[in-house]
This record gives C-alpha cells, sequence and structure tokens, in this order.
C-alpha cells in the first residue's frame, strides 16, 4: 500500500501544478456527464411526449397501413373490431382514422393530413376536448409549426378538400378553434385534426379507423386485418433522432476529453524528465523499477481521481441546477432539436452514465499515465543519478 | 590527529585478494564485500574508457574506508558497481555473498532496499518530501510497521541532529543539513554497508567535521561499514583504511595501524 501513498504526497506536494492539471481534466468529465445527460434527459423527454401524444401504450394499425408510405393511407382504414369497440367506445382507447386531402390556407393549396379523433378519448394528452360539439362549421385542430407552415391562426376557417370511399372529391369548412403545442413533429406538421365522426362521415368510412391507439399496459392480441404496433417500433425513430444529434455531439466532447489526456501525457513526460534525478534517487534506494512505473502510473490515474472531485466540487451545484431548472437551447439550436423555442431540456443523470463516464476517463488517463513510463526501465540509475537521460 | 603519511603503510598487495588460495580462509574472516579481477569499461566514442582495471578488494564488515586518487581515476564508478547500481564489465563484485554481475533488476534493488545506504554527493532528497518523510523512506520500501518506522526515523534523525527538523522541506534546508538528512536517510534502516560519494564536497569545515564524527558514531555503535570516495583532507584524516585508485588501478591499500 506504499504506492498509493507515495503517489498521493508526490501530487499533493507539487501543488498548484496537480491542481491545475486536475482542473483542466474535471472539465471533460463534466462536459461529458453533463452533455450526456442531456441526451438522456432529452430522449426520455421525447419518448414521454411521443408515448403521451401519439404513440400511447402501443397502436393497432389497419391494414397494410403505413406512416411513411402515403400511397397505403386511403386504403388503410377497417372496420374497428368488436372488441377494440367497446374500449373505443369508453374512450380508453383512441381510435384515428387518416385520410389525405388539401387544404386551402389564403387561397394556397396544402396538402394535408385528416386526421379524425375521438373528442371523448382519453389516451392521448393533447386537447382533442377542444373537438366537441360544435356548431356550424366542423372544428379542427393544428399544432404550432403547422399553423406557423400555413399562416392559420385560431379562429380562421379553411377549406379542405378530399377523396371519400368511393373516389369522388368532396370539400367542407373547417374552423380552427385552437393550436396546441408540441414536440411531436408526428401529431403537427400537415395535418389537421377533427373530430372523428365527421370525418368518418365525411368520407364515407364509418365505423372505421386507420390506427388505434391503446393505454398503458396494453397486452397485445391479434385481430384479422389490424397488426399491434409497439413502442420499439413506435419510439424508434425517437431513439435514432436522439442518438443521431449525440454523436454529433459526441465530436465534441471527444475533442475536449482529447485535449484532456494530451494534457496529462505532455505533463508525465516532462515529469520524467525533470524527475530524472529523483527516479534515480528512487532506484538507488532500491526501489524495483515495476514499482517506480507504478508509482508515476498511480500518480496520472490519482490525478483523474483528483480531478473527479474538483469537478464534483463545481459540477454537481451545475448539474443539479440544470435538472431543476433545464437548459434553454440557443435560439436557433432549438428547432434542429425539434424541440419548440424557450423550451428547457433536462438533463436525466443515471448513475450507469455517472460511472461509465468516470471508468473510461480513469481508464484512458491510467493508459495515458503508463506509457510515457515505460521510458524509465531503459534508465541507467547511475546516469539518473548524475541528472542525464541513458 | 595522525595523519596517513605518520602511520603504518600495510603493504597494499597483502591488502589485495590472492586467488591462488582459493576461498578457504575467507570463509572464517568474514567479508563484506569481495571485487575479483573488476574492470569497467565505457564504450565512450571511439576510445573506450577503461574506468576500472582488476581492482581486487576485500572488505569486511565495521571498516571505515575511503577510495582516494586524482579525478577521473574510478572512485565513483567502484562504488556505484558495489552498490549495484551499475554491473562490472569483467570481473566479479560479491557482496553479503552475492554476485553483482548476476543479480537481477529485482534482486539488485532488494540488496539496495535491504543492505546498502547510499549517500550522494548532491544529497538528491526527494524534494516534495519533508525531511522526515524522506528518512522514512527507505523504511517505507521495506514494508516496516508504522510504530517501528517512527522510532527508527526518530532515532536517526536525533544521530544527525535534526530532530527539530522533521517538518521541514529540502528546499528549507541548509547544504550541511541535506547532507546530515541524506545520512539519516541513508543509516535509518540500519544497513550492512554506508556508499557515500564525495561526502564533504559541498560543505565547509565545520559541517564537514559534524557529519564525519555523526558518521565515525554510527560506525562504531552499530557496526556500520562505511565506504566513501575523496579528495577531502578533512576526510581522508578519519579514514582507518585508505584506498589509492590511479588510472582505475589500486595503487596502494593502507590501513591505519594505531
Ligand atoms: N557513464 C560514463 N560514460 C563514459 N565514461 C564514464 C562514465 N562514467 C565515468 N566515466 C569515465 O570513467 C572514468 C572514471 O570516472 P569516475 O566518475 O569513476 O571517476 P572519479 O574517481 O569518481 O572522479 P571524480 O573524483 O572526479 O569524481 C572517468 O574517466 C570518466 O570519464
Ligand atoms: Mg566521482
Amino acid at each position: 500500500m506504499i504506492i498509493p501513498k507515495l503517489a498521493f504526497r508526490n501530487l499533493i506536494g507539487n501543488g498548484t501544478k496537480t491542481w491545475l492539471n486536475a482542473l483542466v481534466l474535471s472539465f471533460s468529465f463534466v462536459a461529458i456527464i453533463w452533455g450526456q445527460s442531456l441526451f438522456e434527459g432529452m430522449d426520455k423527454e421525447m419518448s414521454k411526449v411521443t408515448i403521451d401524444q401519439e404513440a400511447g401504450g402501443g397502436q393497432y394499425w389497419a391494414g397494410a397501413f403505413d406512416p411513411f408510405d402515403p400511397m397505403t393511407i386511403d386504403d388503410a382504414p377497417k372496420t374497428i373490431p368488436a372488441e377494440l369497440a367497446v374500449e373505443t367506445s369508453s374512450g380508453r382507447a383512441a381510435p384515428i382514422l387518416i385520410v389525405s386531402g388539401t387544404i386551402y390556407p389564403k387561397g394556397r393549396m396544402v396538402p394535408a393530413l385528416l386526421k379524425g379523433v375521438d373528442p371523448d378519448q382519453a389516451v392521448l394528452k393533447l386537447p382533442f376536448d377542444r373537438l366537441r360539439g360544435a356548431a356550424g362549421d366542423i372544428p379542427g385542430l393544428i399544432g404550432a409549426r403547422m399553423a406557423k407552415n400555413t399562416g392559420l391562426s385560431k379562429g380562421d376557417t379553411v377549406t379542405v378538400r378530399w377523396r371519400d370511399a368511393s373516389g369522388t372529391f368532396d370539400a367542407a369548412d373547417i374552423e380552427i378553434v385552437e393550436i396546441f403545442q408540441t414536440q411531436v413533429q408526428t401529431v403537427d406538421v400537415g395535418q389537421i385534426w377533427i373530430p372523428l365522426k365527421a370525418l368518418q362521415g365525411m368520407t364515407g368510412r364509418t365505423g372505421k379507423a386507420t390506427i388505434v391507439t391503446m393505454p398503458a399496459g396494453t397486452a397485445p392480441r391479434t385481430y384479422p386485418e389490424w397488426s399491434f404496433q409497439g413502442h420499439d417500433v413506435l419510439l424508434k425513430d425517437i431513439k435514432n433522432f436522439v442518438q443521431a444529434k449525440s454523436v454529433g455531439f459526441s465530436i465534441f466532447y471527444l475533442t475536449l476529453m482529447a485535449m484532456a489526456l494530451l494534457a496529462i501525457f505532455n505533463t508525465q513526460i516532462l515529469s520524467i524528465w525533470h524527475r530524472r534525478r529523483e527516479i534515480g534517487t528512487l532506484i538507488a534506494l532500491g526501489m524495483p523499477r515495476g514499482r517506480v512505473i507504478r508509482l508515476f502510473t498511480l500518480e496520472g490515474t490519482m490525478l483523474s481521481l483528483l480531478a473527479a472531485a474538483v469537478g464534483a466540487v463545481y459540477g454537481l451545484p451545475l448539474l443539479i441546477y440544470m435538472a431543476k431548472h433545464g437548459w434553454v437551447l440557443p435560439a436557433g439550436q432549438a428547432d434542429s432539436f425539434g424541440l419548440a423555442l424557450n423550451q428547457a431540456l433536462y438533463p436525466a443523470y443515471s448513475a450507469g452514465l455517472v460511472i461509465v463516464t468516470i471508468l473510461i476517463v480513469l481508464a484512458a488517463t491510467t493508459v495515458v499515465s503508463f506509457l510515457p513510463t515505460r521510458k524509465i526501465v531503459t534508465l541507467k540509475p547511475t546516469d539518473a543519478l548524475k541528472g542525464k537521460w541513458s | 590527529m595522525t595523519r596517513f603519511s605518520e602511520i603504518g603503510i600495510v603493504s597494499p598487495v597483502s591488502r589485495r585478494v590472492d586467488r591462488s588460495k582459493g576461498n578457504e580462509d575467507n570463509m572464517d574472516m568474514k567479508e563484506l564485500i569481495r571485487t575479483v579481477d573488476l574492470t569497467k569499461i565505457y564504450p565512450s566514442g571511439e576510445q573506450p574508457i577503461t574506468a576500472l582495471r582488476d581492482v581486487n578488494l576485500v572488505f569486511t564488515p565495521g571498516e571505515f574506508a575511503g577510495l582516494v586518487g586524482p579525478s577521473g581515476s574510478g572512485k565513483t564508478t567502484l562504488l556505484n558497481i558495489v552498490g549495484s547500481l551499475d554491473t562490472p564489465t569483467s570481473g566479479s563484485v560479491e557482496v553479503l555473498g552475492g554476485k553483482i554481475e548476476k543479480l537481477s533488476h529485482k534482486k539488485a534493488a532488494e540488496l539496495r532496499n535491504r543492505h546498502i545506504g547510499f549517500i550522494f554527493q548532491t544529497f538528491n532528497l526527494l524534494p516534495v518530501y519533508t525531511v522526515y518523510e524522506n528518512v522514512e523512506f527507505p523504511l517505507l520500501l521495506l514494508g516496516m510497521k508504522a510504530a517501528a518506522r517512527r522510532k527508527a526515523v526518530r532515532d536517526a534523525l536525533a544521530w544527525v541532529g535534526l530532530a527539530d527538523r522533521e517538518k521541514s522541506r529540502p528546499a528549507q534546508l541548509s547544504g550541511g543539513q541535506s547532507q546530515r538528512v541524506a545520512i539519516a536517510r541513508a543509516v535509518v534502516k540500519k544497513p550492512d554497508l554506508v556508499l557515500d560519494d564525495e561526502p564533504t564536497a559541498n560543505l565547509d569545515a565545520e559541517n564537514s567535521h559534524h557529519i564525519l564524527e555523526t558518521m565515525k558514531a554510527i560506525n562504531r555503535d552499530l557496526g556500520t561499514t562505511f565506504l566513501f570516495s575523496t579528495h577531502d583532507d578533512k576526510v581522508i584524516r578519519h579514514l582507518r583504511r585508505k584506498i589509492t585508485l590511479i588510472d582505475g588501478r589500486v595503487a596502494a591499500d593502507e590501513t591505519k595501524t594505531a
């Protein structure tokens, strides 16, 4: 146990230099943990809102429905199976009918999906209840992005055109009763929500739906012509999206980490050079070379432990503050992250993340501390004692 | 004070090892060091330097001996080889029954750790450690228990008269004080042999005197063998045995008989 003790003495004895190195290294600790936790937080948050607003506890898709293939949309709707209809009629499951159409905001022609949803459903947390019992025009609901793209605002009336089940064109006016904010683009962009009954009636698809969104904890069943999609499918895009973003960010902190490692490597080479007389002395006093190497390597590793401690001193309050108040992405950044402006991102810290980060940095610093010490093996003690390098 | 010029000179030959006699008479005469035809050649550039040639010397426990001779005569080289910091080019060196040239790095480290104390001309104290920690260091390497360590360090510091400077750092010490810390570090583990290269090179007369008296006391009280290299008359005066090296050869080997 003498080596750790000596390594610690040497580190502390080096004073300011040690603390400066630890500070630099601690930046990488904090940056990596902060960055990663932000993505973990984003992943969690986006999964949660997607579940709340779109995926629920899984969905039954009708026929050949494929959200990525517009050609499948109009032929997909099927009659809701009796067993599911019991659920939908009580609001415990949310049926959605999707029909492709065109809207004419301010005289422009914009393709849009018409989505019929039951205003009384209790699965999805979007203000669909606003579609309840409106008189006159068909009430419609759009997301903020759709509103921005089409220039529509609350209270506007917009004409929609669609083909009914038999292929005939028809048109109606829809009054925008509400504009909602959402991070989930797939319930916002290019679509307009109206009451299910209205859409079924307008398109001659009574009793039919494209999707039945189930509540959490649904055990998948098999119904002819319907297929169940779990979170693995429904949240795949989110996961991919977050991962793609986090890869980009990784480059940033890998650079930071590389800089920190380079600093350690450099310090280590310099210190072995400066301390060659000391190394000679240690060997002359009877310290085996292997132990000298371990001593110097451990000094590097301890430096990164010290850095973890230093990082904790200013990093913990910072990370706790972030967790409480979130992090508001700079303007311009927010959109590229699929977020609304001024929306705070809340980092999520898992023990795994912190432990893995610290272990990786420790392992890296140990390797980087070890490499230069191999030179000690080639050092002749008599030369080292004279301050010469053989 | 007796000078070497005034004392009886033992023929160098009688002290040199006669290999033809074999080892039988060495068995009863306890040996600490025996060199046999020790030669050291440094392969420096195109002209190799012969630092030691056919050096045959025997040292017994408790000696207080010095290597003298002009600069470049091989004194440091001999000390380094005896201290297992370097190896002979040819010939053999036995220290405490082990052949230096055959020791692995590990075994050599162990020999130094357990049995040999070094005092370097440049002191070579560990700069980030306190006086106490410097002296403690060899004991840490030996794996000595904390209580025993504390006592040994305190004793050693008392021998060299630095009990009150335990907490100082080397940078805060004078040359003489640093030298005394180096002595304490060399003797703290009560080694069989202390090798001391130019013990007084950096010291004034008063400090030199004090330090030599300290080492003589340790030699007397603990039976520790001291082997110096020196040019300094102040040191030579105190030697009980003086070995003169010239050009890497043993030119004279004199023992004070008085
Ligand atoms: N590492 C080395 N490489 C080449 N030659 C060396 C080396 N070390 C010593 N020498 C040479 O070996 C010879 C003996 O050197 P050594 O240091 O043993 O002399 P010394 O008696 O201790 O001298 P001084 O009194 O000046 O300390 C010298 O000629 C020296 O130049
Ligand atoms: Mg010398």
